[in-house]
């Protein structure tokens, strides 16, 4: 296995993993499309990052904060429904991404490019990754407990604030490091998909956050190695083998 | 004699600059049962949230020492967790009650420890608002609030619901303070009343000396009836 293999491999593993495990509750909280406007939000950054030759992720990690400062204040300001404001900060941001984004180069910012990957994006995605499982696995009962009854919660001594702001942070995160695995057009996929088939199969709130970890490492693994053999982009193959798993699932959906 | 355990001093709460309750006072000691009584968009749920401090007010709110709350809000139920593989043993975890306890919990509610391998929101109606109850019991609240917490269940089970809810009040010194439509909640378990309208009336005692049919008749803005057979 060459090492830019194994750094590809470790990087889609980190990202992918971390993503579905917060996918769950981002499911659960009907908010698994956020991620979606939330990634074509991170464009103008990715596209920044491939103009002037530095990280993506580190491109589109302050605009995916941006998106999520804007998304809030709409929501508390307009009351509009989240589909409205989706619509709107997808194309904000798509639209402004056109503007500066070299037409040549934009393959990398919208379908990621996890296959040249160097050593320091990888320890980054390795911590960043590890951080954001770490911090989701110890709010987990508590932002459950809010995406369920916000105000049963807050009863319950919850600090809702605290614990929306550490969501919201680690939903930044994984968007930014999937712009890199899957690209700004896909990263509501990758917190989706394996959340949803983890659910078709899931008994339990620890079945549901383990299947999905799971999944989204089965399918950042197959989908890196099929790309290393076919030269195919890494990103969609990630993205269909998740949708593959899936699938497989369906009929293994527990009612 | 004992300091009140809820002191309310012309307590005001708006919503969207619309006033919804104006310059209510009244005072709860411990261990009493208060029902909140009134008709539709007469602010009970919203008194009721802005006593647990979830909405904005004005005036003076004072409870004595720190209180442990408990919470049960109105449509709470099975559907709130349909989706989700969410087990009942899984739901007690979300406030962090070990396994080991909670088969005795439910049996203090009457229901089997066998269900806590199923999924919550598999639970029947009657199941569920009872698992809620042990739930909310299961933190040792001093001060329980209750909204309406019987509206999606028969009336044989709302009445098992209240007769859990005397038991535990009595045998654990809660102080309950609870919203519901149904007089016979208010004669039956009530020790207290406090009423609210949407033309301002209020009132304010033991059930007996306040809910006259005058009173009823301000109250809904129409006559009441008390049948019996």
């Amino acid at each position: 296995m060459s090492e830019q293999l194994l750094l590809s491999l470790i990087s889609g593993i980190s990202i992918a993993g971390s993503a579905a495990y917060l996918g769950t509750l981002m499911l659960s909280r009907k908010m698994a499309v956020i991620a979606g406007p939330l990634g074509h939000l991170a464009l103008p950054g990715a596209a920044l990052a491939i103009v002037y030759g530095f990280s993506i992720s580190l491109g589109a990690f302050p605009f995916v904060v941006l998106g999520i400062i804007v998304i809030w204040l709409l929501e508390i300001r307009t009351k509009l429904a989240m589909e409205a404001l989706t619509a709107i900060v997808f194309a904000t941001g798509v639209a402004t991404a056109f503007l500066f984004l070299p037409i040549d180069k934009a393959e990398a910012a919208l379908v990621g490019d996890i296959s040249r990957v160097g050593v320091h994006e990888t320890v980054a995605s390795l911590i960043l990754g590890s951080i954001v499982v770490a911090t989701t696995r110890r709010s987990y009962s508590r932002i459950m407990l809010i995406n369920i009854h916000e105000d049963v919660a807050r009863s319950e001594g919850v600090n809702v604030k605290l614990y929306n702001l550490v969501y919201l942070s680690a939903i930044a995160i994984v968007v930014a490091l999937g712009v890199d695995l899957v690209g700004g057009l896909m990263t509501a996929a990758l917190v989706a998909i394996p959340a949803a088939a983890a659910r078709n199969v899931s008994r339990t709130l620890s079945q549901f956050g383990t299947a999905a970890g799971l999944f989204g490492v089965i399918s950042s693994t197959l989908g890196i190695i099929v790309s290393a053999m076919t030269q195919l982009p890494a990103g969609p193959l990630v993205i269909l083998t998740s949708a593959v798993i899936f699938l497989v699932t369906v009929p293994l959906a527990k009612a | 004699m004992e300091a009140n355990l809820l002191d309310v001093r012309d307590f005001s709460v708006s919503l969207e600059k619309v006033p919804v309750i104006s310059n209510l006072s009244f005072a709860v000691q411990s261990g009493e049962f208060l029902t909140i009584l009134g008709p539709n968009g007469s602010g009970k749920t919203v008194l009721l949230k802005a006593l647990l401090g979830l909405l904005p007010h004005t005036g003076e709110l004072k409870w004595r020492g720190k209180p442990r709350i408990g919470y049960l809000p109105q449509g709470f139920n099975q559907i709130s967790v349909r989706d989700l593989p969410l087990t009942v043993t899984d739901f007690f975890g979300l406030k962090k009650i070990g396994a080991a306890k909670i088969p005795a919990l439910l049996e203090l509610v009457g229901i089997d420890g066998s269900v806590i391998g199923r999924k919550a929101g598999h639970l029947s109606g009657g199941e569920f608002q009872r698992m809620l109850v042990a739930w909310v019991l299961a933190s040792n609240p001093d001060v329980l609030f209750l909204d309406e917490p019987t509206t999606a269940i028969d009336a044989a089970g709302g009445e098992t619901i209240y007769s859990l809810l005397k038991k535990n009040w009595q045998n654990q010194s809660l102080t309950i303070l609870n919203v519901t439509h149904d007089l016979n909640i208010v004669y039956a378990h009530s020790t207290h009343v406090l009423c609210l309208s949407r033309f301002g009336h209020k009132c304010f005692g033991v059930p007996k000396d306040v809910l006259t049919p005058d009173v009823l008749h301000d109250l809904y803005g129409t006559e009441v009836k008390l049948y019996s057979h």
